[in-house]
């Protein structure tokens, strides 16, 4: 306990209090337990209770995922996995579907190229966490990061093949949908919010009904837009592809809620600074990006990541319009007669990837939040 | 102060209305280049505009119906049931939300390290995953359950099956019905007459009265006339299995049963954390000088900490409740028939894509801004009067 090492001859031995006799350890384990778990009689209900809850549902739980369940099965054969339907696990579904699940349709030869991509996001995520990197560059680093993704997973140079994106799927579509929206909106998102902010009404009243509209809509709808009206937009013989055009919509949504992320941030840098720049004869733009908005921006990380979070989850919503990101191929994966009925295992798994990568940023985010909070004033 | 412009490049205020100008100038330029494309790719392909499809009979079947419709209706009654159906879950949905996650919140925070630790545990887990893939996988497992001849029963007279949730009904005869219903307004009416008495007599002489026995006894004494003079005016209708389905009793669909559990348990955990995060931010000094008073732990919480508290969940709180009503359009997913599922089908048989989703945007619209409205009153209400 004592981390001080006493010698003879040590001051601190010297004034040292007269050592008391340390409490027993069951002594404080059962205190422990009576203030935490045995502290009034209600308390003492619930904790039985819950504990017989949990016990219970951990002893199904351990049935029907561990002892009942069937981990493989003969190719394609699902004959063992009917058998325990209702009380076991059938894991096999994922031993027999992991690579469509993750991938979609890519051709199978060349599913090391997605695998790739997922890591390089992977590795861009991480980069990004890292506070050493917070400068400018890393922008043009997402945005050649980016590029890499796209010219890995559409080949047609280097000696890569073409893969149209119709065959793409699965996880990097989730991934992909969710950064490239990010990436895309960060900056319209400024532009909105230095609007809504704006001396002049005209400009204001505009980015104030983009902002409204699109949050008092459903993302359905607007995947609606994308995916129905957009192609009556456009003039004869032009047009996207499905994929580029769900892009957009997502883009644009989450351009509004970033923006009204921004503007909160704006929001908190006092009218002293603003007058200080307007005393050193700073014009709006200079203003803005020397003394405003690094302040701001600084300040929206925190939101900005869980903004992020529930991007990664909205995009899979994309399903609703048939693009094959992980959650449709998951849905997709248990379509096949043989493999019926078995979408509880199958939406377990998907859901720890979803959770995987949702719990570890906003972990990230909440030790940033103290972090910054702890340097503020500092 | 206003002035006009001067001429010149270096005057502030010619360079706004020169900014002002071109934005909307391109705003323009953008809305009818693209009307004018849309019009005539919808004339090349034959597609007529306007609303009349709404009164040309849908063909379209709707599985649950607040009120009645047949497949001859037409497709302005149909959608008009997909604007129930969603109103339906949303209001339902964010009543069970806030319940259900103002106790987790409050369990969060609980002495009790077990039922604090499980909070928590659900809140993490429920908020990282995507409300879509929860509501599919609600789905599939209650898809998973067992058929109507071993369904689970959970109290006596509702029943779990793969066919949905099964609920003892109430069966009101007519005549009596009328007779309840005026009885339930003359009691409402009593009592808010009471409840303005009371709050007078509290302005004269600071005494608070009591006012629930009052009410009390009018509601007892009431039902308890109409019974004595026409019998029981309701039976409870309790689902019994035959053969292979059940006879009598409400069903509640597998679809809606699933979307709402979903959508509740979902908006639960994000409530939960606002509910946390505002009974933290009340200082300590307001628990300890409730205990000073003398008050138990409830009370405090009751009385002393919810409603400084209620202050700063309102705001989170309403954009959650917007979140609700938005997410609920995901019932397209799963099959429940919402205003997003019908409007899309209508689309699809009709091909009018333009109106349909204006539709499902008017509607989402109008939705999210009664709720803004109504929460900005009642944030108005508890705000801190005076200051």
């Amino acid at each position: 306990m004592n981390q001080l090492t006493l010698r003879p001859g040590n001051l601190s031995a010297a004034i040292a209090p007269p050592e008391r006799p340390t409490p027993q350890r069951w002594m404080r384990a059962l205190n422990w337990l009576h203030l935490h778990l045995f502290s009034s009689w209600l308390s003492t209900a619930t904790t039985l209770t819950l504990a017989y809850l949990l016990v219970r549902g951990l002893i199904t739980v351990i049935d029907w995922g561990i002892l009942l369940a069937v981990w493989s099965v003969p190719q394609g054969d699902s004959e063992a996995c009917r058998a325990v339907q209702g009380l076991g696990a059938c894991w096999a579904v994922i031993g027999e579907k992991y690579r469509f699940i993750l991938f979609g349709t890519y051709p199978y030869a060349e599913q090391w190229r997605p695998t790739l991509s997922v890591a390089l996001f992977i590795g861009l995520y991480a980069l990004s966490g890292w506070r050493r990197m917070w400068r400018r560059e890393l922008f043009l680093i997402w945005i050649v990061g980016l590029l890499a993704v796209i010219a890995l997973m559409r080949g047609g140079m280097a000696g890569l093949s073409h893969v149209p994106t119709e065959r793409w799927g699965g996880l990097p579509i989730t991934l992909m949908l969710a950064t490239v929206s990010l990436v895309a909106a960060f900056p319209l998102a400024i532009v909105v919010a230095l609007g809504r902010r704006s001396d002049m009404p005209v400009i204001r009243w505009l980015c104030i009904a983009y902002v409204e509209l699109i949050r008092g809509v459903p993302l359905i709808s607007l995947l609606f837009v994308a995916s129905v009206i957009f192609p009556l937009f456009l003039p004869e013989g032009i047009d996207f592809d499905k994929l580029v055009r769900a892009q957009i919509a997502l883009i644009l949504f989450a351009a509004a809620y970033l923006s009204e992320v921004i503007r909160g941030g704006l929001q908190s840098v006092g009218t002293g600074q603003y007058e200080a720049a307007n005393a050193l004869g700073l014009g709006y733009w200079r203003k803005m990006g020397l003394i405003v908005l690094p302040q701001a921006l600084r300040r929206t990380i925190a939101p900005l990541v869980n903004t992020f979070i529930a991007l990664f989850k909205d995009t899979s919503l994309v399903l609703i319009i048939g693009i094959f990101d992980l959650l449709s191929a998951a849905k997709t994966a248990i379509v096949e007669p043989a493999w019926q009925g078995f979408g509880v295992e199958v939406y377990l798994i998907v859901g720890a990837i979803y959770f995987a990568f949702c719990f570890a940023m906003s972990r990230y985010s909440r030790s940033l939040e103290r972090h910054l909070k702890a340097t503020e004033h500092a | 102060m206003r002035r006009l412009p001067t001429l010149s490049l270096g005057d502030p205020l010619l360079r706004a209305w020169v900014y002002q100008a071109l934005a909307l100038g391109i705003v323009a330029l953008t809305v009818w280049y693209l009307t004018a494309n849309t019009l005539r790719n919808l004339e090349l392909r034959g597609i007529s505009t306007g609303f009349e499809f709404l009164w040309r009979e849908a063909g379209l079947p709707i599985a649950e119906t607040p009120i009645d419709y047949a497949p001859t209706d037409s497709y302005g009654r149909a959608l008009l049931i997909g604007i129930l159906n969603t109103l339906k879950v949303a209001s339902l949905g964010i009543v069970l939300a806030t319940l259900l996650g103002t106790m987790i919140g409050i369990a969060q925070l609980s002495r009790n390290w077990l039922l604090a630790k499980i909070s928590a545990l659900y809140v993490e887990l429920l908020r990282d995953l995507p409300l879509l893939l929860q509501l599919l996988f609600w789905y599939t497992a209650l898809q998973a359950l067992p058929a109507a001849r071993q369904a689970f029963n959970l109290l006596p007279g509702i029943f779990l099956s793969n066919r949905g949730l099964m609920l003892p009904a109430l069966s009101i005869d007519n005549f009596q019905h009328l007779a309840v219903a005026i009885a339930a307004i003359v009691i409402v009416i009593a009592a808010a007459f009471f409840f303005r008495r009371s709050r007078f007599a509290k302005r004269q002489d600071g005494q608070r009265r009591r006012l629930w026995p009052s009410v009390l006894i009018l509601a007892m004494l009431l039902p308890t006339a109409i019974f004595w003079r026409l019998g029981t005016p309701f039976q409870v209708d309790l689902p019994t299995l035959r053969g292979f389905n059940f006879r009598g009793g409400t069903l509640v669909s597998p679809e809606f049963f699933a979307l709402l559990f979903g959508l509740v348990t979902y908006t639960a955990a994000f409530i939960a954390e606002i509910v946390r995060a505002g009974i933290i931010a009340v200082s300590k000094g307001q628990w300890e000088a409730g205990r000073a008073l003398g008050l138990h732990n409830g009370l405090i919480l009751r009385k002393i900490v919810m409603p400084q508290s209620l202050r700063l969940i309102i705001p989170p709180l309403t954009s959650q409740y917007l979140n609700l009503a938005k997410n609920s359009s995901l019932a397209v997913a799963i099959g429940y028939q919402d205003i997003v599922s019908i409007a899309n089908t209508t689309l699809n048989q009709t091909g009018q894509a333009i109106e349909g989703i204006a539709i499902i945007m008017m509607v989402y619209l109008t939705i999210s801004l009664s709720i803004s409205l109504f929460m900005n009153w009642y944030n108005d209400h508890v705000a801190l009067k005076g200051l």
